[in-house]
């Protein structure tokens, strides 16, 4: 029994973390999810926005593409300008830590369309900068310093990017993977 | 660490004859722990600033930490108002990126359940609206009918609040026996709850007063501001989650969509209090068509690892639309779950809706957006 337990290391080894889902190509998940109105909607934002160079995809069953992160603010507007895109609102703003990236993403909805758009950017782990898109969406405003509370990212051009979840003199980025769980600071 | 004192920067900054005013965080009109900063010229508002985070728990991270399971009773204690509502949103996301089907019971046992929760979350509003504007007496009418659908919340799931009944493919168990007739019975006494604080308040001319042309918002400053819910069909949107991408089995019941004109305080208590009656015909409605029969898929109690992955669900809360972007690396934790919570939109148009408004009227704008702090902060 002992020579059995002494031949397994004590505390099993971690596994190396699963590739973080969402990043490279071969997480891509397919468009095959997508409703014909869908794939059609995911036709024409390419059009739209070809300048950009998108690469299509699919967030589950939601029309998506993925853009340079130096690209964000015209990608936007054009989305938000285009005739046959017309994304009046943003849905929301996330911010996913993938250890070795950091990724934003932006629900874009169409009330008229009835069509929802995902734009996704990678930024670096280290210094994450990008426009911020408050000229666009007031919704942004908040969200952009949420994003910047919890995992760092730069958002320039944005009116205050102050703390609007933590406190003022609150040390770290508690959203990124690397904080520690479960960590307290005094108040 | 360094602390900033907040108080002297603002105070330098503040024009001579400009006045400071502070409300919150702790303050019966704020809802919660909410801090606003009025600068204030005579009895008009220059300009007002918002401070949140007072409750933050860092739900999102602690997602993270959790199993697909135990993540239930974090959405519980977003909007604390409306448990149920967080629940589905949540179980919906799993369910989706797993493929469950949720059997037919479970489904109409969620739109009952749900459909009751806005109505006491709206009736809760109503109560604290009528505070804000000055009556003590519709509370009284409110509340006792919130405590109405709170004890059938109760017989259902064993809480009053924080209920954690929803499960990922259906429910913890099979509703009472006497399930259908306890909502039967109290259906007729609702729906007097619900008349009795309509006819005492809306149409009331101290309210009317009070609430009319007061925060109006244009419906492209609403969209531009991610609002949703009661507070964008105030504005005359048509945008109701359930209408415009249907999920569960909202498909199969005749409801309407009340909207609004004016998009001011007034018209989004209008649309709440007419929301209260379109829901209380939902359920009755799903009283006739619900179904015996099991009310848990195969797959809902077992250690969950859903396929990696990612999903965004949204649901109508009675707040606006919930969001849940849930992404999964094919462990038995989500890598990163983010809520999109409606009050937190809604509430971020408070500085734009309290510029050149009157300190009377701030209290009723911030008390028409109805904020839920729990999911403002998360």
């Amino acid at each position: 029994m002992a020579d059995a337990s002494n031949s397994q290391p004590a505390v099993p080894s971690p596994k190396p973390h699963a590739a973080a889902p969402g990043h490279g190509p071969a997480a891509e998940q397919g468009t095959d999810r997508l409703s014909p109105a869908g794939k059609d909607f995911l036709a024409a934002v390419q059009e739209a926005l070809k300048d950009f160079h998108p690469q299509p995809g699919a967030l589950f069953d939601l029309p998506q593409v993925h853009v340079e992160s130096k690209d964000i603010l015209e990608v936007c507007r054009r989305a938000k300008t285009d005739a046959k895109l017309q994304m009046e609102m943003l849905s929301c703003l996330a911010a996913v830590d993938y250890k070795d990236h950091l990724q934003v993403v932006y629900f874009l909805y169409a009330l008229s369309l009835g069509q929802t758009l995902v734009i996704k950017t990678d930024l670096p782990n280290e210094a994450p900068r990008l426009s911020t898109v408050t000229s666009l969406w007031a919704a942004a405003d908040w969200y952009e310093r949420e994003a910047h509370d919890l995992f760092g990212v730069v958002f320039d051009g944005h009116p205050a990017l102050t703390p609007l979840l933590l406190y003022e003199g609150f040390e770290g980025r508690p959203g990124r993977k690397d904080f520690p769980f479960h960590d307290y600071q005094e108040f | 660490m360094t602390m900033t004192n907040v108080h002297t920067n603002i105070a330098a900054d503040a024009h001579p004859v400009e006045m400071l005013l502070n409300m919150g965080p702790q303050h019966p009109s704020t809802h919660g722990v909410f801090r606003l900063v009025l600068w204030i010229d005579g009895e008009k508002i220059v300009r007002a600033e918002p401070h949140i985070g007072y409750l933050h728990r860092g739900s999102e991270k602690l997602c993270e930490g959790e199993q697909y399971h135990q993540v239930i009773t974090l959405f519980d204690r977003l909007d604390y108002v409306a448990n149920f509502n967080n629940e589905w949103a949540y179980c919906r996301a799993v369910e989706k990126l797993m493929g469950l089907t949720v059997p037919e019971r479970a489904e109409y046992a969620r739109v009952i359940l749900g459909e009751l929760n806005r109505v006491a979350s709206h009736l809760l509003y109503v109560g604290t609206m009528g505070l804000d504007a000055g009556a003590m007496t519709p509370t009284m009418f409110c509340f006792r009918g919130r405590e109405r659908i709170q004890a059938l919340f109760e017989a259902v799931s064993g809480a009053r609040m924080m209920h954690n009944y929803f499960r990922i493919g259906g429910l913890k168990e099979d509703l009472p026996e006497n399930f259908v007739q306890m909502v039967k019975d109290l259906m007729p006494l609702l729906r007097q709850d619900v008349e009795e604080s309509d006819k005492i308040l809306t149409f009331n001319e101290i309210f009317l007063a009070r609430l009319k042309d007061v925060g109006a918002i244009s419906p492209q400053e609403a969209i531009s501001y991610g609002f949703t819910g009661p507070c964008l069909r105030g504005c005359g949107v048509d945008y109701d989650v359930r209408k415009a991408h249907p999920y569960s089995v909202y498909d199969r019941f005749t409801f309407e969509v009340p909207l609004g004109l004016d998009g001011d305080c007034w018209d989004r208590h209008w649309v709440r209090v007419q929301e209260m009656y379109q829901s209380l015909n939902i359920v009755e409605q799903a009283l006739q068509q619900m179904p015996q029969g099991p009310v848990t898929s195969s797959l809902g109690r077992r250690l969950l690892r859903p396929p990696k992955g990612e999903v965004y669900v949204r649901g109508e809360n009675p707040r606006g639309e919930l969001g849940v972007y849930l992404i999964s690396d094919g462990t038995d934790k989500p890598y990163r779950v983010k809520v999109r919570p409606p009050s937190f939109c809604n509430l971020s148009a408070i500085q734009h809706l309290l510029q050149n408004a009157w300190i009377a009227d701030s209290v009723i704008i911030l008390g028409s957006l109805d904020i839920v702090l729990g999911e403002v902060d998360r």
